[in-house]
């Protein structure tokens, strides 16, 4: 088992490296970052000064390396922007971020782990078909869309919510409900094809054979197979929330790490986007890792394996 | 709604970006420069109305010699934390931003400055590096006076984190961001000619999406907005409670042409095929249609707003196809040519230029590209016309725009030898009716050579409260200070 983490440690390790070094190069092959750091409307005098200035004439790789040793040192520099320290900036703005994705979660789990029950045990009829429907919505609809739609409904027609801002905790129900849609269908579909599975398995059949009663044959027999694999999705989901609230925080005004990813990305600050992309993907690594290991402890097979 | 009764004029700003500095200098963001107005003040005061420079910190001013400006400073001010404003805070903040290593973000806003000396506790001089009668424009624009103990103490970040002033609203709370929280300075009596703020409190939200800025209007949660297209103030026009207009600004939007020869186009370097191209376009349909009339059609590579950009001295060039395709026949381009079009996404009046043009024959190839890949293209010589719009730093002078376009150096596609020099006049003399006649020569010769193909001003949505007494300025800067309630 030891052995089985320290491999699964060093390719983490490899996996954002190789994230990093990517993201760098690529703020350099869309052009000139001095541009976008001088800022629109400056001279070609100025973009040459400023270009001099950070030092992005020097090669690329040895100003990743630069960068990677101070990072590794734990000095994520300062904005290009903000002449705030990149640190203290991530510190301020994660909460945001981890919160919203952390409820986002929860409420598409609480959502698609009944819905995907329901469905799996009503097979083929309205309710899987309208369970269907919703999913192929939740996946096809883009999130800014919804989010606007709720703006309309819940914002301003209805005026039970607040728009944008973080203020309360008010601001962060519409936010949620967005990002949660996003990742309740491949959930509620897991959940769905799996009981599927499950339910027509030996061992339920011998279950019902005993004379245990239909709750406890689907809870607590075909439910436990059932959460492996949404363990594992549900813990990559929440890497991909991180992501995928950009654009959520963009249209909310919530000024988490994504709204801060966005503003960082449109004006080359590249201390604060390599740190970021450097957080998310330690995140998403460590949530696989973790993902990995809690299958193990639920999955004796899997432990064996190793 | 509620933000009247509790007196507190609730802002939403960030569509073109978050205030990512309070500090200006190394901000150097729109956002800035409205709230820089706010708290902070200038040694000069431009009049909007009228174009007047009026003292501010400054009572007094007039040139030494053509380099040297002595100015008279106010006595009796008092920047929000009780420091008193004298000679050294003028001296520290302009000394400061001014030096080579100073990494201000705009050093063409302050590099100008060669140094400044103290004369006595109320007098400065400020000792440009060349002659520059734009000097008062530029003090009375994006160069707010700082304390000088403080600034030294905290530096940028602190005075961005915690921003300390002379001007009419006072700093009370800063999330950098996000969100800003400002109380009116009650001290703010010393006789500025920016007026005591009409109301007392002000939050300003940070709110990137303009869609979720029309929203707030709409539901009471800010009152006042500045950020919007015209299609969103056409639908805000009808909602009850809620006004919307477009002003005009000191925007231009242009086409660029490469006359310079940095692309090998061969077509755009023949003058008869520039100005067919000028031709070519309606640009009053445009303004109609696009800029939904609010914008005025322009012919100068400059506003008629700014001093020295008179449009009498420019060239017309008329909407009329038959005669530019006359004028592409005599020039040898009977069949056409192609050119390709760059732009700065979005760009949305790129359709429209790419119709005109195919209309007289040019087999355009459009180039919609996002900024930073835009200029990139243009630098190095890949873009042989250029759709553009420039907001001359709001600075109401026509060197904003002319001088930096056509001076010579990288950005100047013309490389007219005798625009340069009589820019360099224009620049360098302190007699406004001798940098007028310099302008309107290099003005002349660069629409007779259509260098560009001016189009037309830029125009700026505000959506307000109607309860909200509102008035837009020209520079895009609202005076959010000036507001009362009805």
């Amino acid at each position: 088992m030891a052995n089985f983490i320290f491999r699964r440690l060093v390719s983490a390790v490899l996996t954002i490296l190789v994230v990093s070094a990517l993201t760098f190069s690529l703020a350099f092959l869309s052009g000139n970052p001095a541009i976008a750091v001088a800022g629109k409307d400056s001279s070609a005098a100025e973009i040459a000064r400023v270009r001099e200035f950070y030092g992005f004439d020097r090669p690329v790789a040895e100003q990743y390396v630069d960068w990677l040793g101070n990072a590794l040192r734990g000095d994520f520099g300062r904005s290009y922007h903000y002449q705030q320290s990149v640190h203290d900036m991530i510190a301020q703005r994660l909460p945001i971020t981890l919160g919203l994705g952390a409820a986002a979660l929860a409420l598409a789990l609480v959502l698609a782990l009944p819905l995907g029950i329901l469905a799996s045990l009503r097979q083929g009829s309205w309710i899987d078909r309208l369970m269907l429907a919703i999913s192929v919505v939740g996946q096809a609809m883009p999130t800014f869309w919804l989010a606007l739609l709720l703006i309309v409904l819940l914002g301003l027609n209805l005026r039970l919510l607040p728009i944008s801002g973080n203020s309360s905790l008010a601001h962060f129900v519409m936010p949620t409900v967005v990002l949660a849609y996003f990742a309740m269908p491949a959930l509620m579909r897991l959940t769905r094809a799996g009981m599927i599975d499950a339910l027509q398995s030996d061992y339920i059949r011998t279950a019902r054979s005993k004379g245990l009663s239909p709750s406890a044959v689907v809870l607590k027999h075909a439910l436990r197979n059932v959460l492996i694999p949404i363990v594992s999705i549900a813990a990559v989901q929440l890497g991909a929330l991180l992501g995928g609230s950009i654009v959520v925080e963009q249209i909310f005004a919530l000024q988490g790490l994504g709204a801060l990813s966005y503003d960082a990305t449109l004006r080359s600050d590249l201390p604060v986007l390599q740190a970021i992309t450097l957080l998310v993907a330690a995140f998403y690594v460590g949530l696989t890792l973790f993902a990995d290991l809690l299958n193990a402890i639920l999955d004796p097979r899997i432990r064996e394996g190793w | 709604m509620a933000d009247k009764s509790d007196d507190t004029l609730r802002i939403g700003w960030g569509g073109d970006g978050v205030m990512v500095n309070a500090d200006n200098y190394y901000g150097a963001t729109r956002a800035g420069i409205w709230f820089t107005k706010m708290v902070w003040d200038t040694l000069i005061e431009r009049d909007a109305a009228t174009g007047e420079y009026k003292g501010n910190l400054a009572t007094e001013w007039s040139w030494v010699d053509d380099k040297t400006l002595e100015l008279k400073l106010r006595q009796g001010v008092t920047f929000h934390n009780g420091e008193a404003f004298d000679a050294d805070d003028v001296d520290y903040t302009l000394n400061t931003v001014s030096a080579a290593d100073s990494g201000v973000k705009f050093a063409a806003i302050v590099s100008w400055i060669d140094h400044v000396d103290k004369v006595d506790a109320f007098t400065v001089r400020i000792v440009a590096k060349t002659p520059f009668p734009q000097a008062l424009e530029f003090l009375s624009g994006p160069m707010p006076i700082y304390p000088n103990e403080y600034y030294q103490a905290v530096g940028p970040e602190g005075m961005s984190n915690a921003p300390i002033g002379t001007g009419p609203y006072k700093v009370v709370e800063m999330k950098p961001g996000e969100q800003y929280t400002l109380i009116r300075n009650e001290a703010y009596t010393w006789g500025s000619p920016k007026p005591v703020a009409g109301i007392t409190n002000v939050i300003i939200r940070e709110i990137p999406d303009k869609q979720t800025q029309v929203a707030e209007l709409m539901a009471g949660g800010i009152d006042v907005t500045a950020d919007l297209s015209p299609d969103l103030v056409g639908k805000l026009t009808e909602v009850p409670g809620v006004s919307a207009t477009m002003s005009e600004t000191l925007r231009i939007f242009t086409i660029g042409l490469d006359a310079a020869n940095r692309t090998q186009n061969k077509a755009v370097n023949d003058v008869r095929v520039r100005q067919a191209l000028n031709m070519a376009i309606d640009r009053k349909a445009m303004v109609d249609n696009l800029m939904a009339g609010a914008a005025r059609v322009i012919s100068t590579p400059c506003n008629p707003l700014q001093f020295g950009c008179d449009e009498t001295q420019a060239v017309q060039y008329p909407y009329d196809p038959e005669k530019a395709k006359a004028l592409l026949k005599d020039a040898g381009y009977e069949n056409g040519f192609d050119l390709a079009l760059y732009a700065e996404a979005p760009a949305t009046e790129a359709e429209a230029i790419m119709g005109y043009l195919s209309a007289i024959g040019v087999n355009v190839t459009l180039n919609r590209l996002p900024y930073d890949a835009y200029r990139d293209a243009q630098m190095k010589g890949e873009a042989p016309a250029f759709l553009f719009n420039w907001g001359s730093y709001s600075l109401a002078d026509a060197a904003a725009s002319v001088s930096f376009f056509f001076k010579g150096g990288d950005d100047d596609f013309a490389q007219d030898k005798e625009v340069q020099d009589w820019l360099a006049m224009g620049d360098s003399v302190t007699d406004p009716a001798a940098r007028s006649e310099a302008y309107g020569k290099a003005i002349h010769k660069i629409t007779e050579q259509a260098y560009w193909i001016p189009l037309y001003s830029g125009v700026r949505g505000y959506g307000w409260d109607s309860e909200l007494n509102f008035k837009p300025y020209a520079d895009e800067i609202p005076r959010f200070y000036e507001y009362t309630w009805k």
